[in-house]
């Protein structure tokens, strides 16, 4: 447990007071986006104009926290002017580091503000310290987030092989497809996390109170069927019950959370040099809660070290937020595979 | 225009890998893509086998190009890549940015971008095109408009290989579907894949095909297919179209598509014969900037 730096945490923020309340309960890094699909959580309600970026970073840095700008979807020619120009606002701001995924956009970073620390997206799909290196080397990328699709010992070893820091997600919703290489949402309803920084988008969701139960749809197709005694959960995609062969199931994956806080040893001593907490689109008392769990977990791995323990407390408090309520280690523990 | 055979999706016993590839040997196909993409644990096919059917095709006079894996994992993925890159007579698809950087280490120069690199902007396809990138496979959620935008962006033209037949690969994961499927792990499972020449097909509760499950990667269950929208792919100055591997019919559609190539019969006839060669029905929603799952007929 004695890493050579502490562990970063860097929490969501899809909007102001979302932003105050995980500085307030201990965010070391706050991570938001601007209202337009120039990052990967583009849906209505959710967001920073202008103004209120500049009010929460003034806000972050009074505090001695950092601001994290995720610009993690990839420009298309007709379009591109709307991403450089979020670049140079970022810049001209003063945000600590912008999240990008798109090479052509890093070069342009890199290019025009030398000064701008870059971070690759977990929307780049590396998973391997090769890919990694590949845009330290061409882009300067100082900070890497990885997929959430390596197990811990893969982990590791990516962090041996690699001057990149690295970024691994704790907590939240749980893509179980590689980010960046699922085009699952583009081909029921037309718009991509790629693209359009939209997954399964609100506004292709109906809910049908039927005689067979309350059916769940994304753009006319049946996602989930719920009976009374059950509560239905939103309809993105892969966590709908299919039919293969003969079962009727979660056939990709269930409505859960990804939860790593039994880890965080692990991932302290593996040189994990910060954790993300999943969910801009959650709100501020999600925020709150989970932030406040995981500062208090990474404050008493820094006292404990050998000694630390999950309290049950944090568990309880997790899992009330969580999808579900329920958790899963996810890939980091290999059966889950 | 050329035509190619895209990487095959599926894990078939070795046999029927060699004799798949053995009449593609004979079809009218200008380029060939050989190699594992999907999974690591497919091993019927050791790479010297794939080496033997590279050097078949290429004596039967076919461009052969090995495509990369998609998702590396480990370590011993970055050495089968190593080996790969190593190679002096084909050139690599790269799929992965570890492929990318292995390529520019190598120094090579006439590398394909593949479709999973997630170039869509003429930026991004300098970035590889410097680097030695000649041609470039769009991704298949990109629409036709955008294709062209990034063409008459970029600074040196890549030659352009579109996706144009084939359940489409719309996604990938560190979990095996397939595996789960029969509550099996990744690690441990049993190779079920075999077993699915075509995968595994997905349907909603109300019985409507959606999705096929192939190990770790998702494909559609429509089938792509865009062989009534040739009189466009050609005023794109679409330079390739890529065909899938399928397990029936492949000697037929690959005939019919360099027929439509070739202007021997009418896309709308092609794309009509086409539909008794399929396994599901046909999709194009992509290339028109829709839904992928829709069908758009093209205007007369």
């Amino acid at each position: 447990m004695t890493a050579n730096h502490p562990i970063e945490l860097v929490c969501p923020a899809g909007s102001l007071p979302a932003l105050k309340t995980a500085v307030d309960a201990g965010a070391d890094c706050v991570y938001v986006g601007f209202k337009n699909a120039t990052n990967a959580r583009n849906f209505t309600g959710l967001n920073f104009t202008d103004a209120s970026m500049r009010e929460g970073i003034r806000y972050a840095h009074d505090r001695s926290r950092k601001v994290l700008l995720a610009l993690n979807t990839y420009p298309q020619a007709g379009n591109w002017p709307e991403w450089t120009k979020t670049i140079d606002t970022a810049a001209d701001m003063g945000v600590d580091a912008v999240i990008l995924a798109d090479p052509g956009l890093m070069r342009y970073a890199n290019r025009t503000h030398p000064a701008l620390r870059l971070h690759l997206s977990v929307q780049g799909s590396a998973t391997s310290y090769e890919a990694i290196n590949f845009y330290h080397e061409h882009f300067g990328v100082q900070r890497a987030v990885l997929p959430r699709v390596l197990s811990l010992p893969q982990v590791e070893h990516v962090i041996k092989k690699t001057p990149v820091e690295i970024e691994v997600f704790g907590f939240g919703g749980l893509c179980v497809m590689v980010e960046g290489r699922c085009s699952l949402s583009a081909y029921a309803t037309g718009e991509s996390p790629n693209c359009n920084g939209a997954c399964s988008p609100g506004k292709h969701v109906r809910w049908e109170q039927t005689a067979k139960g309350m059916e769940t749809r994304l753009n006319g197709i049946l996602i989930d069927r719920f009976s009374d005694d059950e509560r239905a959960g939103y309809p993105t995609l892969c966590k709908g019950r299919f039919a293969v062969g003969d079962d009727t199931y979660y056939a990709i994956e269930e409505p859960t959370s990804l939860n790593t806080l039994e880890l965080l040893p692990d991932l302290a001593r593996a040189g994990v040099r910060a954790i993300k907490i999943e969910g801009r689109q959650r709100s501020p008392a999600y925020v709150q809660q989970v932030t406040r769990v995981w500062r208090a977990a990474i404050d008493r791995l820094k006292t404990d070290g050998d000694r630390f323990a999950v309290q049950p407390e944090w568990m309880t408090a997790l899992n009330n937020v969580s999808e579900g309520q329920s958790h899963t280690l996810g890939a980091y523990y290999r059966p889950w595979k | 225009m050329k035509l190619a055979l895209g990487p095959h999706q599926y894990y078939w016993p070795r046999q029927a890998m060699m004799d798949f590839y053995a009449d593609v040997a004979d079809s009218p196909v200008d380029i060939v893509y050989v190699g594992e993409s999907v999974c690591s644990r497919r091993h019927e096919m050791r790479l010297e086998d794939w080496f033997d059917v590279a050097h078949v095709l290429a004596e039967a006079g076919k461009e052969v190009v090995f495509s990369s894996l998609v998702l590396i994992e480990s370590e011993s993925d970055l050495k089968v890549l190593r080996k790969l890159v190593g190679q002096p007579d084909f050139r690599v698809e790269a799929n992965d940015m570890a492929a990318v950087q292995a390529l520019i280490r190598a120094g090579h120069k006439h590398w394909v971008a593949g479709p999973t690199l997630n170039v869509f902007n003429p930026a991004t396809m300098d970035v590889f095109a410097e680097q030695g990138a000649t041609r470039w496979a769009v991704p298949p959620e990109m629409a036709r408009e955008a294709m062209d935008g990034l063409l008459a962006g970029c600074a040196v033209r890549p030659e352009v290989e579109v996706t144009a037949y084939g359940r489409l690969p719309l996604a990938y994961s560190a979990r095996c579907f397939t595996a789960r499927h029969f509550n099996l792990q990744k690690d441990t499972c049993e190779f079920r894949c075999l077993q699915h020449a075509e995968g595994m097909p997905l349907k909603t509760r109300e019985g409507e095909a959606f999705l096929t499950l192939n190990g770790i990667q998702t494909q559609s269950a429509k089938v792509y297919n865009l062989l009534g929208d040739l009189p466009a792919l050609q005023a794109s100055g679409v330079d390739v179209l890529r065909v899938l591997p399928q397990s029936e019919h492949m000697a037929e559609l690959l005939a019919l598509f360099r027929r439509a190539i070739d202007g021997e019969i009418a896309p709308t006839e092609a794309f009509a014969q086409s539909q008794a060669l399929m396994p599901e029905a046909p999709c194009n929603g992509f290339w028109h900037g829709k839904p992928g799952l829709e069908q758009y007929v093209a205007a007369a």
